[in-house]
């Protein structure tokens, strides 16, 4: 099948397969490989990429649901190597340990940020309830998104 | 002192790749005409294998490879005692281990070829539960053991594979001093580490048979030693690359998928990537051991603790994998830190026919502690003292020893005591269904060895090669900045190498708590030993004495008279050109010594060497109990904790925060649920870790307390966040609501059964 998506503000066509999910022409197809592939069934959230600005787990949908959408991955946060806030902030408030997560985390947050320029902490960790992260304990993430809103405004 | 460099929050080195989506993690690798290798499991707890067919497996096209137990060398590996196959060698001992492999052209056509293998087993009869297993009779699964290689002397009989016993003192003399003695079982379940990372490794074979291995691993050199170990490889013969680490938490110490992929990518001679997926994490790999602890405690009536004696049963599963060691270390610090003058301590390590545990952030620690924590707490409200006044007339200090008799370094237990009872605002009133808990921490951070490179660049800025894997935790960042602030250069001239088995130096693992201490003084001693032939250039030079001398920001000066410098631009350069030859600077660092004090203590069985560098810690949590559904709330959540001198205290801050919200996963949420050894609960859906709205903000208190031996007063930090978590849940859950429940998860099902038990047996006890 033929797939003509928008993938971080460039167009791109390719031939997949009708089973193939967003994630596996993401990572293997696109070889964008920043988005991560966790658990395979949407219950970790490391897989998060933005569609049309929404935040959608990768590995439950069908590369198909893209076509002629807008797809944001983790490599089109940033501008060149001008850093969004979100990612900015992560690296300062030291909200990153293994890593894996992030991606995932920095998409739900610009989400929710673009939403919802200045959430509660409450609102925050809401909006990251779908993201596992097993090593930070989400304490400075949450400083990391909250600082990043503030910043912001 | 004052340090330009070390003690500040620097931003992570690893951290801007992470952000960017740059990071390469061992799934993100492909390399040229790679295949995609499955494993084949078996799905019974105990069985022989009679016959396996892999005839179909190969035919099918697209298949390069398909291997059994009886194709690879007959070799076993293990930690402490080598009783593992890589693929089962006629015998399977656990639901789910690995009885063929196949490498194929894609990871559909390795799935269809899995189920064209056919096994023919014949059941054997199993045991699953570790009190049954050392009962007569009970079926023998390991019946080769004493045959089996091993790297101590271990104590045992049966299926009861490691033994160890400490004594001090007299302790039936001490229950017989005691006014109150206190007896419980306590139970805790097994738990899965559930890093996000998925295991995996690529395996490349060359020409010559030298094998190179990319993996996610907390230490390259025990993976090459497994792979020698299995394989029987010379380890001239075995590269291990280590890629970024996605977590691990101790279940990527040991081998996970490396050796079958190797034997793999030998046979069908091209790269083979095995991933796990989520399903054989949880039915494979190594959880926390689920534990039965009996403990016995005296205490006079003022609150002194005169005797203890405490025996807990490791259920190790079908491998003994870490099992001997976290039993006897998990043993030795269920003493607490306290002073206890009779004590008897025994860990017991047992083979059952379920799931291989192996090492997870505390390693046998959080069990013992929280029975020892909760019994505590108990015998504080039994003589009406206050569970602080308790844990601080018996606290230990600098000057005490460890259980076993050797001296602590620094000591900063009930600083850690006072700081976290100031900020949770111990004492002060609660509402109704609240309560306050607390619980107290110990554990070590130096064991074995560690070496480290520092060499200079021409431009005098520094590269500094570890084996110390950097799993997330930040030890890239710290070992940096240590290295920076030894020799005098700026943070930012430090480029670290790390883990590669060939050309990093030696480190043992990123485990145990050790890596700042025991990796940190490696690459302090090797950046002495630069700044030491920087030095002598520069005197020269500066027409200076060498001990007149000091490095700062990248430049030699004379003390006293900053004019007369020199920049390490000039020294390397002079070093490569002119005299001395290139500077290098390499140590190499032990933790060394008798492991315990003989006329102090009898210790029998126990698998480690010396142990040092002592840390301590304190958790205080608020809690709501909902009486109607069970439901625990942490409202308030305090954790204070002795690193002796915080490198980067935000990396410090991050370790305390993520161990406890995992220790909330341990008290509150986690288990993996076995019926007849078979997990039923193998996905992230039907075992669920704490999310963010599962957990409170944890605020982190920074004690410091400068360990003498330690760099720059470091010790170590990563697993006690976890230890003290589920004690002190579970002793504010009875500040609120007056239920002591001993035995993990803390579920709403099982505080509202122990409120309904508290209602009409009129105990507050289940």
């Amino acid at each position: 099948m033929r797939l003509a998506f928008e993938i971080n503000s460039e167009p791109v066509e390719l031939e997949i397969k009708p089973n193939q999910t967003l994630l596996e022409v993401i990572r293997r197809d696109l070889a964008l490989t920043g988005t991560k592939d966790g658990c395979g069934i949407g219950e970790c959230g490391v897989c998060t990429v933005l569609l049309d600005g929404w935040p959608i787990r990768s590995c439950l949908a069908l590369a198909m649901d893209a076509r002629g959408r807008k797809v944001t991955t983790i490599e089109g946060l940033a501008q060149g190597s001008h850093l969004h806030p979100l990612q900015e902030s992560f690296i300062k408030h030291a909200a990153i340990q293994c890593g894996f997560c992030i991606p995932g985390m920095l998409m739900v947050g610009k989400a929710l940020l673009d939403e919802n320029p200045r959430p509660t902490e409450d609102e925050v960790r809401a909006s990251i309830a779908g993201n596992l992260c097993r090593c930070t304990g989400y304490t400075k993430i949450v400083e990391a998104i909250l600082a990043a809103s503030e910043d912001r405004g | 002192m004052e340090f330009s460099v070390v003690g500040k929050s620097l931003p992570k080195t690893d951290t801007l790749e992470k952000a960017t989506g740059r990071a390469i993690y061992i799934d993100d690798l492909v390399l040229p005409g790679m295949l995609c290798g499955k494993i084949l499991r078996s799905p019974y707890a105990h069985a022989r294998i009679l016959q396996i067919d892999c005839s179909r497996a190969k035919r099918l096209p697209g298949v390069k490879a398909v291997l059994t137990g009886s194709d690879v060398p007959q070799a076993r590996m293990g930690a402490f005692i080598l009783d593992e196959p890589i693929l089962a060698q006629g015998v399977v001992r656990h639901v789910g281990e690995p009885v063929a492999a196949v490498a194929a052209v894609d990871e559909n056509t390795a799935k269809d070829a899995l189920e064209l293998i056919s096994v023919e087993y014949e059941e054997l009869p199993a045991v699953f539960d570790p009190l049954l297993a050392m009962e007569e009779g009970a079926p023998i699964i390991h019946g080769d053991f004493a045959g089996y290689a091993k790297v101590f002397n271990p104590v045992w009989r049966g299926n009861l594979c490691s033994h160890t016993t400490f004594l001090e003192g007299d302790v039936e003399l001490g229950f017989k001093q005691a006014d109150l003695v206190l007896e419980d079982t306590f139970r805790t379940q097994m738990v899965h580490q559930c890093y996000m990372e998925a295991c995996g490794a690529i395996a490349s074979v060359d020409i010559s048979g030298k094998v190179t291995v990319w993996t996610t691993t907390q230490s390259v050199f025990v993976t090459q030693a497994r792979i020698h170990q299995s394989l029987g490889l010379p380890m001239s013969k075995i590269r291990v690359i280590g890629t970024r680490v996605g977590g691990a938490f101790g279940g990527k110490v040991e081998a996970t998928v490396q050796p079958v992929c190797v034997a793999l990518s030998q046979v069908a001679f091209r790269p083979v990537k095995i991933i796990l997926e989520r399903d054989e994490e949880f039915t494979s790999l190594r959880p926390r051991h689920p534990a039965v602890i009996n403990i016995k405690t005296g205490a006079k009536k003022d609150g002194h603790i005169v005797a203890k004696e405490v025996r807990i049963v490791f259920d190790t599963g079908a491998y003994a994998d870490d099992g001997p060691g976290i039993a006897g270390f998990g043993a030795m610090m269920s003493r607490g830190p306290y002073r206890i003058p009779n004590v008897k301590i025994e860990g017991l390590c047992v083979y059952t026919n379920k799931i291989k545990c192996g090492a997870f952030r505390g390693f046998g620690n959080p069990q013992g502690t929280f029975a020892s924590e909760s019994q505590l707490d108990e015998i504080a409200h039994q003589l009406g003292i206050d569970p602080l006044e308790i844990r601080a007339l018996n606290g230990v200090e600098t000057g005490d020893r460890a259980l076993g008799g050797n001296p602590y370094g620094s000591v900063g237990y009930k600083e850690c005591l006072k700081r976290a009872g100031d900020a949770i605002g111990w004492g002060k009133p609660k509402e109704k269904n609240r309560g306050r808990g607390m619980a107290s921490i110990n554990h070590i951070s130096g064991i074995v060895s560690s070496a480290a490179t520092v060499k200079m660049n021409e431009d005098g800025t520094v590269v500094l090669l570890t084996g110390a894997m950097d799993i997330g935790q930040g030890s890239d960042t710290t070992l940096s900045q240590m290295a920076a602030e030894e020799l005098g250069v700026p943070y930012e001239h430090v480029s670290i190498v790390t883990s590669d088995s060939e050309t990093t130096p030696y480190n043992w693992a990123t485990t145990a708590s050790r890596t700042v201490y025991t990796a940190g003084n490696a690459v302090r001693m090797a950046a002495r030993e630069a700044k030491k032939q920087v030095i002598s250039l520069a005197a020269d030079c500066l027409e200076a004495n060498p001990q007149d001398l000091e490095t700062r920001e990248g430049y030699v000066f004379v003390a006293g008279s900053p004019e007369r410098k020199i920049p390490f631009r000039d020294i390397a350069g002079m070093s490569l050109w002119a005299k001395q030859g290139p500077i290098l600077g390499s140590a190499s660092f032990m933790v060394e010594g008798p492991p315990f004090d003989a006329k102090r203590a009898v210790v029998m069985g126990y698998p480690f060497g010396a142990m040092t560098a002592y840390i301590f810690g304190v958790h205080m949590v608020e809690v709501e109990v909902d009486t109607e559904t069970g439901h625990v709330r942490i409202v308030n959540s305090v954790a204070a904790h002795d690193v002796g001198k915080a490198i980067n205290p935000a990396v410090v801050e991050g370790q305390i925060q993520g161990g406890f919200v995992q220790g909330v996963g341990y008290a509150l949420m986690e288990e993996m649920i076995l019926d007849d050894g078979k997990v039923t609960n193998p996905s992230m859906v039907d075992y669920r870790i704490p999310s963010a709205l599962d957990v409170p903000k944890v605020i982190p208190i920074i004690v410091e307390t400068g360990e003498p031996t330690g760099p720059f007063g470091a010790k170590g930090v990563g697993e006690c966040g976890l230890v003290g978590t589920a004690p002190a849940i579970a002793n504010a859950i009875y500040d609120a609501v007056g239920v002591r429940i001993k035995e993990l998860p803390l579920t709403p099902e099982r505080v509202l059964q122990a409120l309904k038990n508290k209602k009409t047996a009129r105990t507050d006890w289940i």
